[in-house]
């Protein structure tokens, strides 16, 4: 059946080794990849005592439990192996050592000795979201998920406008210092921040950024990359439009704004989509310049969220998941444009 | 009456398509906004600096950033690198020379790195060299069979070329923390393991398995964005040339050694190039994930750098920036190696 199916996209008779060779390596790459996120997520539904549990099972349990008459808590349920050989469901009152009170719910005065050896926990698949909401609690995911968004959303419209204004000039005027500016913007292209570090973070000190979202939303409005991309675009824009525009009687700032900017738009939205996923995911510079934690971006909040909760991996999975939610959600509908961009363009 | 429920049928939008346009549409009546807005400034503007000088106008804040955040940065480093203690404003330290740069290479063997002064450095160095080695291979090499399995005629191709991206868009902290919790003592590698008859292993305790493993997360995290430029560069290499191929009765290994690697080697040129820039400036995703460690045995050139610079009790702005320094020397040489390279095999 599935073979057919396959051979009918082929055009083929039959498949060879090549075509087994190259499913079989694509399948074990989609578990490669996805393997570990849905592992991630579903282990972010685990309370601590399960997660501790090795080997780990693959689904999230919760041991049932019920109400029993004369107890204001639910008691856990167990299944208990009774000395003559069969099974009961029993809740168990208490603990004392090795051996349990156990009593019947259904017959609540009567208590049983059984020994912890002898009974099982009745479980089943539950899916708790308490590692989200004492997470949220402790971790102040909302404060750090706006001061991304704001990050994010500030410098992609930064970026957007003043790269696309000074990719008009560059490819569309003739005018004194242009090579030698096209060729800076060419370099730096070749530059990381890494290589810049500290002398970029005393500039910042010096205008008073430290500590401030400005420090990360400014430096990383004039990329290199957003300029070259749109420049190359523009240059395929025909001059006659401009001419005429200005004909017409149009200033400059039109002819960009009306004529420029439309017809640029494939290249402005795969630059879109770049800078949401550059500045979403940055790391190593907020990392210095924000030290104060309401500032924290999402990313330097996770990190020193697990740096302070060693081994509270419960809330730590459950944070993890919701700072990769956003950019899944963004991938999975918008994953056409972003591969089809970065194949087009060769940038990340 | 059916024709127009026919077409208010077509035009209902799904929920993530309204949400998705709803999200453009915001970004471009800001942008618009702004840029209307903008027009009460910029045509009194053009009446007294003329057409040509609205350039200059269009550059401005893009070439201010830059000017500012980069380019001053990177003269800055210079007088960094020669001066010495431990203030970070330029007017507060002291020039001190080539002290910095004699800390580093100050060594009593020139062939152990433990007998140097700045021990870390070297540490820091040759851990790096030893992770682009393998790092670049092993990814481009998984990169070049991932894009080749993917130029195959296959079913649900744009889905597996998604399947192979998606890492790429996680940030670095979640792919830390990802793996992190798989590798754990406790985690489900070793549940694998163990399921197999094998011993527990102390994946991110134990040296060489740190090694290992910071190398496969970044694989995974990179492998995919590369394998996208590759799959562009197969796609680009036109037909006729495997027409030819067959009429010659070449087998599939000797078209792949004979007409799409050489037609291949601009890109690979360009992939190698770009993941050995990023493969020398490993940071992000190794400092959530070992913080350096076990030891020093993960500590790359950029956390030195940070950790010199920022994390440290003594900050050592002079030294940081001396670093900074040669590891600038070093991509500016790779870059120049691999420019001429590409440009060799051009012409051949």
């Amino acid at each position: 059946m599935i073979e057919e199916f396959i051979l009918r996209t082929h055009g083929k008779r039959r498949l060879d080794f090549a075509d087994y060779a190259t499913y079989l390596y694509l399948l074990f790459g989609t578990f490669l990849m996805f393997g570990p996120v849905i592992w991630l997520v579903l282990s972010s539904f685990k309370p601590q005592a399960e997660l501790s549990r090795f080997p780990p099972r693959l689904l999230p349990y919760r041991q049932e439990t019920v109400m029993v008459e004369g107890y204001d808590e639910p008691l856990p349920l167990f299944n208990v192996t009774m000395p003559d050989g069969t099974t009961q469901q029993l809740a168990q009152a208490r603990r004392v050592g090795i051996e349990a009170q156990m009593i019947d719910p259904a017959n609540p005065t009567e208590m049983l000795p059984v020994n912890i050896n002898e009974r099982t926990a009745v479980e089943a698949v539950y899916f708790g979201l308490e590692n989200y909401t004492d997470g949220i609690a402790r971790f102040n995911f909302l404060q750090y998920f706006r001061n991304s968004i704001v990050v994010t959303v500030s410098a992609t419209i930064l970026t957007l406008l003043f790269n696309s204004m000074a990719a008009f000039a560059l490819s569309k005027y003739q005018f004194r210092g242009r090579d030698t500016i096209l060729l800076l913007t060419i370099s730096t292209l070749m530059v990381p921040l890494s290589v810049i570090l500290i002398p970029v973070f005393l500039v910042i000190t010096e205008i008073g950024w430290n500590n401030n979202l400005l420090g990360i939303i400014i430096p990383a409005a004039a990329t290199p990359t957003g300029v070259f991309l749109l420049r190359q675009y523009m240059l395929t824009i025909p001059d006659e439009l401009l001419d005429s525009a200005r004909i017409d009687g149009a200033s400059e700032w039109r002819i960009y704004l009306q004529i420029i900017l439309p017809l640029a738009r494939p290249a402005l939205a795969v630059l879109t989509i770049f800078s949401i996923m550059w500045r979403w995911n940055d790391f190593l510079w907020p990392l210095i310049v924000l030290s104060r934690s309401e500032l924290f971006t999402i990313q330097v909040g996770l990190n020193s969220f697990q740096g302070e909760l060693q081994t509270q991996w419960n809330l730590i999975l459950a944070m993890t998941v919701l700072t990769l939610l956003p950019i899944t959600l963004v991938f999975a509908f918008l994953q056409r444009y972003i591969t089809s961009g970065i194949a087009t363009t060769g940038m990340k | 009456m059916t024709q127009n429920t026919l077409k208010a049928k077509q035009r209902r939008l799904s929920p993530w398509q309204i949400l998705s346009q709803a999200i453009a549409n915001f970004f471009t009546t800001i942008f618009h906004g702004i840029i209307n807005l903008m027009d009460l400034i910029m045509h009194p503007l053009q009446d007294r600096l003329g057409v040509r000088g609205m350039a200059y106008v269009f550059v401005l804040p893009n070439l201010l950033i830059f000017g500012i955040f980069i380019l001053l940065p990177m003269l800055l480093n210079f007088y960094y690198a020669f001066t010495g203690g431990t203030n970070l404003f330029p007017q507060d330290r002291p020039f001190v020379g080539m002290e910095n740069i004699n800390t580093i290479f100050s060594c009593e063997s020139i062939f152990d790195h433990n007998s140097c002064r700045e021990d870390l450095f070297w540490r820091a160095v040759f851990n790096t060299l030893f992770f682009v080695v393998f790092q670049v291979s092993i990814m481009v090499f998984m990169a070049l069979i991932t894009a080749l399995a993917l130029n195959r005629q296959i079913i649900a191709r744009g889905f597996f070329r998604s399947v192979f991206f998606y890492p790429v868009l996680l940030s670095p902290v979640v792919v830390a923390l990802i793996w992190k919790w798989i590798l754990q003592q406790d985690g489900l590698m070793n549940a694998i393991i163990v399921s197999l008859g094998g011993e527990k292993l102390p994946f991110l305790i134990n040296a060489q398995w740190a090694q290992v493993w910071v190398i496969f997360i970044s694989v995974w995290a990179q492998m995919g964005f590369f394998t996208l430029i590759l799959l562009a560069g197969l796609q680009a290499i036109p037909g006729e040339f495997y027409e030819a191929a067959a009429i010659d009765g070449a087998t599939g290994w000797q078209t792949f050694w004979g007409v799409t690697l050489p037609l291949l080697m601009p890109t690979m040129f360009v992939v190698l190039l770009l993941s050995l820039i990023r493969a020398v400036q490993v940071f992000d995703q190794v400092f959530p994930f070992t913080g350096g460690g076990p030891g020093t045995t993960t500590l790359y050139m950029v956390q030195y750098i940070y950790s010199t610079g920022f994390s440290n009790q003594t900050k050592e702005y002079g030294l940081a920036a001396a670093a900074s320094l040669l590891m600038a020397l070093c991509l500016l040489m790779l870059t120049v190696l691999q420019l001429r390279a590409g440009r060799s095999s051009d012409i051949a």
